[in-house]
């Protein structure tokens, strides 16, 4: 298994490079050094001068991939591209174009995010896993049938009207939780229930569906009429064999979220006022601050790699007849 | 029913464990009936560092910290600047370019400087920092701090020591040389260096000092900036600059202690996040405790606040307004103010009506909910608002938003009798009011010139009225009709939209960084308002950085802009249209790039003028120039309305100063019994949600035991 992840380790960095020359691209497609310079120092009194300043002290004043200027391997060195983003790979994310070293604001910020991300993961996959056994329980009944339309209607609600359905009716007409706001300690919880249950309800409608399918192919099987035959109860069928033997997509779908719980959730975490990370992207792209915006695409992809090592580490784990090689 | 009846415990259990007075309060508990102001912020602030910080939301927290040597009374109107850490008035000798004293009325042209002298008042002392910490020995405590040190510094209370000490007229001087320090890139250097003597070449000399991670700027004078004694400067500023006043009541012109800035300069000061753009140093009613801005920022009382005191004297009504119930007394009134990061507007006005914000303003969404227009058309809080005792606070704000022409462009720009009239046409077509009751729910009042009210040179009524766009119907004002419109675009050429050579349709282009579907009404509503002249207006939609580089180029044809004043003063609003601030040709903030030799000779002579009947006959001209020329729509000038919570005490609305959180004052008992009172949990719907579980969950067990209990055949 070593011999597989240090395969995968070398493989991991073209990849990395790929999405690093990829966001590096896109940005400055988008944003040139001036434009960036022009946000940062504001709208009024704006001079010239000033601008070249700014590039100087934040050194965006050189090429973005080739500098001419020198012959040797300077003329590749001493370019934004290289500088900039060739650095993260030692891990050195270095400071937000603000000054704030955003190693620190990362290490601040994920810590809301995973408030949020672990229970509605985990509570997500509890909840969506016994909805769908349940309609597969009671499969071809009016039971199922009324499940399966409730998914598809829960399905094609937006994400956005469970928040503001959620606080209208548990924090602004009820009073039960604070409408948004987070705090740090134990007193977080008051603040995390709401968007935990509201993210968890607005998940069951997808992951039950997807869940059902999955155990609906299994329960078909040779293995569980044998089960059947040899007078095992259906709830044992159910929760003992189909659970485990539908564990392959279901670990699929869910490891590979896994890393990327630390990302954060954007809208909610702007509607509950949590101090995530993924507020610090969008924010961070509005700011046009480059530097926020690389480490987190860097990291983002990292996890995300990571999380499809822990898929496979898992497949055989779930299933011995998988081997690593 | 087992799992239901502990499903409806735990989730009461859960609600009742809270230890606080209501559920739903995003305070600890420990925050009641504290004499605390409660706000919010939307976006994170950029900047905190006096040298750096230039936008309102920074504003609204730096302004409590520093002092600049000037400051706006709070009650006079039009606003006046009063000492805030001077003994008076700095006091302005004119110097010829010999050096000698000029006379007060001497010639404009006879004088090469001014020179401001500022006194401080004794006494006023620096809020408790560790920057000023000193041991045993009187040296400083943390100025040279080791590695060692900072294994036991992680956070800013790991700083066990604070000092303070009293504030010199040195710190003024250092904080003008920050503003040329090229590691700061300070915002309004560029404007600084054209007045503060010597301010250019000392940025050129210290751009040649080799890189440094600290600029001492200590051991660099600045001529412009004179050091008399330990409570007196002076500033020396090129020819005459009456405006200068306003700038020394900015933070721009705040002190910064030089061992405060040498504090932050030590190597591992970014790293743990602690700057002096972060961290904010000064001597005034409050500073900043709590510095989350992913979360909260908390200003508290400055312990070491200088007294202070209300203003015993104000405008005509004020005393009826009870706005001088507490002349006299020492300020501040409020412990602390709480910002708390509130992005999205729903959340925010829910927890405004609940209570736990105390200020607000208000957003479109919730526009109906809190406004609606009386009888006389005059906005009114609705019954719901009123009966929670919230008031209505309304006040013209002190900038403009306006329609410009690119002046440099074949079709619209250029002083031309036909550019000229087609964009009088233009002016007269687009329907401002109808613009302001449609897309700002009536908060603004249609422009008829550059400058807004409160603003020396504006006037009022029929006297102030844009002839050219408005007429007179017996002391109304309305818009002229289409008709004339129609009329001067025949004139310039274009008669029923169509070149009058061509036959080809007159196709505009409005330039614009809004996108989406919240500016598609908006910009549909534009494209109507040129089809009343059948001009076809096409939209030119693109993303602000492009936006703005089309404006700096000046391939720009018609865009909207705007302009929040610096300070109350007429130039800060005629400058937008000064031939030599063009932005195509000099970078300035005449986006129009507009320029009429006779216009800017009257600038030049209105600049130096103090408010005087001769000063607003100047003014006047300008206006009717300006006016025939229309290189703008003066569009509108926008309203700002907030929302008072019962319990806060009435305020004078002052869209200019920044510094009026002392002034400030609640009413912590009264609050915390409304907030309790209509915060009270509502647990009916907990019983439906039981029942509406047992309807659900009993079929599902009875099919459940009936089918596991079923034979298989």
């Amino acid at each position: 298994m070593m011999a597989y992840l240090l395969r995968r380790l070398r493989d991991a960095i073209p990849i990395l490079l790929g999405v690093n020359l990829l966001t590096f691209t896109l940005f400055f497609v988008v944003n040139t050094p001036d434009d960036m310079a022009h946000m940062h120092l504001g709208a009024k009194h704006v001079t010239p001068q000033a601008v070249a300043q700014w590039k100087t002290e934040h050194g965006y004043d050189l090429p973005l991939f080739y500098n001419s200027a020198h012959t040797d391997i300077d003329s590749v060195t001493d370019t934004i591209f290289f500088n900039k983003s060739l650095r993260m790979f030692a891990l050195d994310f270095g400071a937000a174009d603000d000054g704030r070293d955003i190693a620190n604001e990362i290490k601040t910020r994920a810590g809301p995010s995973l408030a949020i991300a672990v229970p509605v993961f985990i509570l997500g996959l509890l909840v969506n896993i016994s909805f769908a056994l349940m309609m597969v329980f009671f499969r071809h009944t009016y039971l199922d049938g009324l499940g399966v339309v409730l998914a598809v209607v829960l399905m094609s609600i937006s994400g956005l009207f469970y928040i503001i359905a959620g606080q209208f009716f548990i924090a602004k007409l009820w009073h039960w939780l604070p409408i948004s706001g987070f705090a740090t300690g134990i007193d977080a919880w008051r603040f995390v229930l709401l968007p935990v249950l509201i993210s968890v309800v607005g998940g069951i409608g997808s992951g039950t569906r997807w869940y059902r399918s999955i155990f609906l192919a299994e329960i078909g099987k040779d293995y569980v009429r044998t089960a059947r035959a040899k007078g095992l109860s259906e709830s044992r069928i159910l929760f003992r064999h189909v659970l485990q033997n539908g564990m392959i997509p279901i670990l699929t779908g869910a490891v590979v979220v896994l890393p990327l719980l630390f990302m954060g959730s954007l809208l909610t975490e702007s509607f509950f006022g949590i101090p995530g990370l993924g507020s610090y992207v969008i924010d961070a792209i509005q700011a046009q601050d480059f530097a926020i915006v690389r480490a987190m695409v860097f990291i983002g992809a990292v996890l995300y790699l990571v999380g499809l090592w822990l898929t496979d580490i898992a497949y055989s784990w779930a299933d011995p007849r998988v081997r690593l090689s | 029913m087992v799992m239901i009846r502990a499903f409806l415990l735990s989730l009461l259990l859960l609600l009742s464990a809270c230890d606080h007075a209501v559920n739903n309060s995003p305070y600890p508990a420990t925050d009641k009936q504290v004499n605390t102001l409660y706000s919010s912020f939307e976006e994170r602030p950029k900047h905190l560092d006096p040298a750096l910080s230039y936008s309102s939301n920074e504003s609204e927290i730096i302004a409590q910290i520093y002092e600049p040597p000037l400051q706006y009374h709070y009650l006079k109107r039009p606003y006046t600047l009063i000492p805030q850490t001077l003994t008076a008035m700095p006091s302005v000798r004119y110097l010829d370019a010999a050096g000698r004293v000029l006379p007060d009325d001497a010639p404009l042209a006879s004088i090469a400087q001014s020179v401001y002298e500022l006194h401080l008042r004794p006494g006023i002392y620096y809020q408790p920092h560790p920057a000023f910490a000193r041991n045993p020995q009187g040296q400083l405590r943390y100025a040279h701090l080791t590695a060692a040190d900072w294994a036991d510094i992680h956070d800013w209370r790991d700083f066990k020591q604070v000092g303070t000490r009293e504030l010199v007229a040195a710190d003024y001087v250092y904080q003008i040389r920050r503003l040329a320090s090229p590691q700061l890139n300070s915002p309004i250097f560029g404007v600084m260096a054209e007045y503060i003597v010597g301010l250019a070449d000392y940025s050129k000399q210290l751009l040649a000092v080799p890189n440094a991670t600290y600029l001492d700027l200590t051991r660099y004078p600045l001529a412009g900036v004179e050091l008399v004694n330990r409570y007196t400067y002076r500033i020396h500023i090129r020819g005459k600059y009456p405006q200068f006043s306003y700038w020394l009541a900015m933070p721009f012109f705040a002190p910064v202690p030089p061992e405060v800035d040498a504090f932050y300069h030590q190597p591992g000061m970014v790293a743990h996040n602690f700057t002096l753009d972060w961290h904010p140093v000064g001597t005034g009613a409050y500073q900043l405790t709590v510095n989350d801005p992913n979360r909260q920022m908390v200003l508290t009382r400055n312990p070491n606040y200088h007294p202070a005191f209300y203003p015993s004297d104000g405008n005509e009504g004020d005393a009826a307004a009870g706005l001088l119930r507490d002349a006299g007394k020492r300020l501040p009134f409020i412990d602390a103010q709480v910002f708390s990061l509130e992005k999205e507007s729903i959340p925010y006005w829910n927890k405004f009506l609940q209570g736990y914000y105390d200020l607000s303003g208000i957003s479109s969404d919730s526009f109906d909910q809190a406004v609606e227009l009386n009888a006389q058309g005059n906005p009114e809080l609705t019954p719901a608002m009123r009966a929670q005792g919230m008031s209505l606070v309304t006040a013209v704000t002190a900038s403009n938003s306006y329609m410009g022409f690119n002046m440099l462009d074949n079709v619209v720009g250029g002083l031309s009798e036909r550019a000229r009239k087609l964009r009088l046409a233009i002016a007269i077509a687009v329907d401002y009011e109808e613009f302001i009751s449609i897309f700002a729910n009536g908060r603004g009042i249609p422009a008829q010139g550059p400058i807004p009210p409160g603003i020396f040179g504006y006037q009022d009524g029929v006297q102030g009225m844009n002839p050219l766009v408005y007429q007179n119907n017996n002391g109304k004002i309305t818009r002229r009709p289409i008709a004339d419109a129609q009329g001067l675009l025949a004139e310039a050429g274009y008669p029923n939209g169509r070149d009058a050579k061509t036959g080809a349709p007159l196709v505009l282009y409005f330039d614009t960084a809004a996108n989406g579907p919240d500016a598609k009404s908006r910009l549909d509503w534009m494209v109507k308002q040129f089809a009343k002249l059948n001009i076809q207006l096409v939209i030119r939609g693109t993303d602000y950085n492009r936006f703005q580089d089309k404006m700096r180029r000046g391939n720009a044809q018609i865009f909207e802009w705007g302009w929040n004043a610096d300070y109350p003063d007429p130039e800060n609003f005629l400058f937008l249209l000064y031939g030599a601030n063009g932005k195509v040709a000099h970078g300035g903030e005449n986006a129009a790039n507009y320029q009429n030799p006779q216009f800017d000779a009257l600038f030049d002579q209105m600049k130096y003028l103090d408010n005087t009947p001769a000063r607003l006959a100047i003014i006047n001209q300008m206006l009717a120039l300006v006016r025939e020329d229309s290189p703008w729509l003066f569009g509108y000038f926008p309203k700002a309305f907030s929302l008072r919570q019962a319990w806060v005490a009435p305020t004078k609305p002052n869209v200019i100063a920044n510094n009026t959180l002392k002034y400030r004052k609640i009413d912590p008992v009264l609050r915390e019994k409304l907030r309790e009172k209509w915060n009270q949990p509502v647990l009916l719907p907990l019983f439906w949600l039981a029942i509406v579980s047992v309807i659900l969950i009993l079929p599902a067990l009875w099919a459940w035991r009936r089918h596991e209990r079923s034979r298989a055949l």
